[in-house]
């Protein structure tokens, strides 16, 4: 007499929490997700293939544009990967410059992160708190390089410029409130009994699976293991700072929101240390005018604040542009996971996965 | 009262009665589009920014952005009413008074003051006159049939996402109106009856609900928040979830009326809460206090509890629907069966 079907159901590409143009086919059985398929594509703009016809000097501002809200972030892989294949030694300056702006990034890239994921389960002056820190940031990428988002913020080789006048004063400013702040937010959520009701145990993702699927960053060391490229690999001034690296071992929501969180804590703690250590010198290593391969390939990978974003150039004999560029993005690889996480679980689930994986679409499509 | 009974042809009664019905429609009316004003600067205010302020009336006057509720109103009017092709027309048009006209209707058995003496009549401040049969049991009666509106709303607009929201109204109504009706019945045990002027009188002679009944009226309280579908219950809707959910398809002054039965909603639900629990009109110490003061008194209760709608929903997340099931019948039904236990037992060892 009653028979009951699967609805199949489009979340997105236009919609309010899919984080950009994520379309995620979803087979619903009642609101229990039965299959979790994410579509991808819809702002694919073939950055790799546009960057074989750019300088190494122009291509750059092309990584802008893949993980927008942290494209410091990218501008140091794209930069330090260049620097490898040709052998250029940055000055110690720049190193600790770059290890400076790329951490007031990750918490910019984090503070997003912690406001459309509490937006999504429906805290929402969360958000606003959080953008209101982040805007502080962006004030001193301003300061630094007159764009706030696409940065395109060093060069090979160093930094365009020397820090402008006042800009270490202006981040410590940020740095002075910043801790109060993400006290301010732990208020709102952290042991908020509804928020964990929403995290805890949601979207579960153990190690094993992690490192099957490729999984970086915060969602990998939410799972338990402490893979941090900062730590493994120290790039940029890493290896002279000291930082812990936060890790989890219940792989859920709120397990990956507490190591942001903590990370966050930890990237203050490195950009008081590049403001306190700031070494004087010159910013900008000798270069020639025009930079040319020789045959070569490089893989330079850093610690982007969504996971290991990784940059493999294949030089070409005599040609200013890289006869191959490829990104290894973790958001794209970050986003495999979420047929995983999903599976089985309530479609407002899949909401606090999405929000949970933090993936920026520039960077999943390219 | 006489001279217009006498002058019009009508009864007193009749004419007071027209009068209670204008005044209480216009109260609301113009106490729900405040509210919006309300929730928008209130939020801003929580949330660290300034809210809007842009709207001017004749240009000019800015009066703390309260000109947005006009140019909201206006542009609500003027957008264009469209009906979605695959939806169910006539019930997509029937949806939005089904949600709007319940939400009124609750408040018609409130006492909004003390009743008064003038000129030889009895004059009591609510519509319905006390001793009608229904008392409180009509409020519940009628947030019963609120629920239908969502659930039209949702199934006409032939919507997925809708047909989602109309699943998480329904099983949330059935849900949480168990463990309502149970704390209610408690109060109307302890009182003796169902009548909202005997509860506000039991309230006056014996203090306030809230302190005899704590249980009862944090069940109740939790309750009203699902019955408003407003944060952290706000599954039907679910904005971020199910994308505005049953009203993912209404637009222009459908969508306006619906968003108003929400505000109409919060202000009959606060209505009740203070009626049931914080002494209806009662002003604390003054037990002989004016008609007139005992009517500011309930405005300002109702009002306060306006604003704790307004604070919650924009401090707390959402809960997954299906744990508001879990807690309607695993905790709050529990909790208010074990509180009509214990006031029985109370009752009866005294």
């Amino acid at each position: 007499m009653f028979k009951t079907e699967e609805m199949e159901i489009n979340l997105g590409p236009q919609h309010p929490s899919t984080h950009g143009v994520l379309r995620v086919k979803l087979r619903l059985d009642g609101e229990t997700v039965v299959k979790c398929t994410p579509i991808i594509g819809y702002l694919h703009r073939g950055v790799e293939k546009i960057c074989e016809d750019k300088t190494y000097f122009q291509g750059q501002v092309w990584t802008d544009r893949m993980d927008y809200v942290a494209s410091v972030s990218n501008n140091l892989g794209w930069a330090e990967g260049v620097e490898k294949l040709f052998g250029i030694t940055v000055p110690r300056r720049a190193h600790y410059i770059r290890t400076m702006l790329t951490e007031l990034n990750r918490l910019s890239s984090h503070l997003l992160w912690l406001g459309t994921h509490a937006l999504d389960i429906g805290a929402m002056t969360v958000f606003l708190y959080a953008f209101r820190e982040r805007e502080q940031i962006l004030d001193c990428f301003e300061a630094f390089c007159g764009a706030r988002l696409t940065t395109t913020a060093f060069r090979i080789g160093g930094l365009r410029e020397d820090l402008p006048p006042g800009f270490i004063k202006q981040v410590q400013a940020f740095q002075d409130r910043f801790l109060d702040c993400l006290d301010e937010y732990e208020t709102l959520l952290t042991e908020n009994r509804i928020w964990k009701k929403r995290t805890v145990g949601v979207a579960l993702l153990n190690a094993d699976d992690a490192i099957a699927l490729g999984v970086t960053g915060p969602v990998l060391r939410a799972a338990g293991n402490p893979y941090d490229i900062r730590k493994a690999f120290p790039y940029a001034a890493y290896a002279e700072m000291q930082f812990d690296v936060p890790t989890r071992t219940a792989g859920d929501t709120y397990a990956r929101y507490q190591v942001r969180l903590e990370e966050m804590r930890q990237s203050h703690r490195i950009i008081q240390q590049c403001v306190d250590g700031l070494p004087e010198g010159p910013v900008m290593a000798k270069l020639p005018k025009v930079l040319k391969s020789e045959v070569n390939e490089v893989y330079h990978a850093i610690e982007a604040p969504k996971g290991e974003l990784g940059y493999y150039f294949v030089g070409e004999k005599g040609s200013q542009n890289p006869y191959r560029m490829h990104v290894r993005a973790p958001s794209f690889v970050n986003l495999q996971a979420l047929p995983k996480m999903t599976e089985g679980k309530l479609l407002a689930d899949v909401i606090a996965a999405i929000g949970t994986l933090d993936v920026v679409l520039g960077e999943v499509d390219r | 009262m006489d001279t217009l009974a006498h002058l019009t042809g009508l009864s007193v009664a009749t004419l007071w009665m027209l009068a209670k019905v204008l005044i209480v429609i216009t109260v609301l009316m113009g106490l729900a589009s405040p509210l919006t004003w309300v929730e928008r600067r209130g939020s801003a205010m929580l949330q660290d920014r300034i809210g809007p302020n842009r709207a001017a009336l004749f240009g000019k006057w800015r009066i703390l952005g309260l000109a947005h509720v006009v140019a909201d109103g206006i542009k609500f009017f003027f957008k264009e009413d469209l009906v979605p092709p695959h939806a169910t027309k006539r019930l997509f048009w029937l949806a939005p008074m089904l949600a709007f006209v319940p939400a009124m209707m609750g408040f018609a058995v409130i006492p909004i003051g003390r009743s008064f003496v003038a000129g030889g009549h009895t004059y009591h401040l609510s519509l319905l006159e006390p001793g009608n049969g229904m008392g409180m049991l009509y409020p519940m009666a009628i947030g019963g049939i609120a629920v239908y509106g969502i659930l039209v709303a949702a199934w006409s607009s032939n919507n997925k996402w809708s047909i989602l929201g109309g699943m998480r109204a329904s099983a949330q109504m059935v849900s949480y109106e168990i463990g309502l009706s149970l704390a209610i019945l408690a109060v109307f045990m302890v009182v003796g009856g169902y009548d909202p002027h005997q509860i506000i009188a039991d309230q006056g002679a014996k203090g306030w609900l809230i302190w005899r009944q704590p249980i009862g009226f944090l069940v109740f309280f939790t309750c009203m928040f699902a019955e408003t579908n407003r944060l952290p219950f706000d599954f039907a809707e679910g904005e971020s979830e199910i994308v505005a959910g049953f009203h993912t398809e209404y637009g222009s002054m459908k969508f306006a009326i619906m968003a108003l039965a929400e505000y109409f909603h919060i202000i009959t639900a606060s209505a009740l809460i203070t009626t049931m629990y914080l002494g209806g009109w009662q002003i604390p110490f003054l037990p002989n206090a004016s008609a007139l003061a005992t009517v500011v008194a309930f405005a300002t209760k109702v009002v306060f509890l306006c604003w704790v709608f307004i604070w919650i929903r924009w401090t707390l997340p959402r809960f997954r629907y299906d744990q508001l099931m879990f807690m309607g019948w695993k905790v709050m039904l529990p909790l208010s069966m074990a509180n009509l236990l214990l006031n029985a037992y109370w009752m009866r060892s005294h």
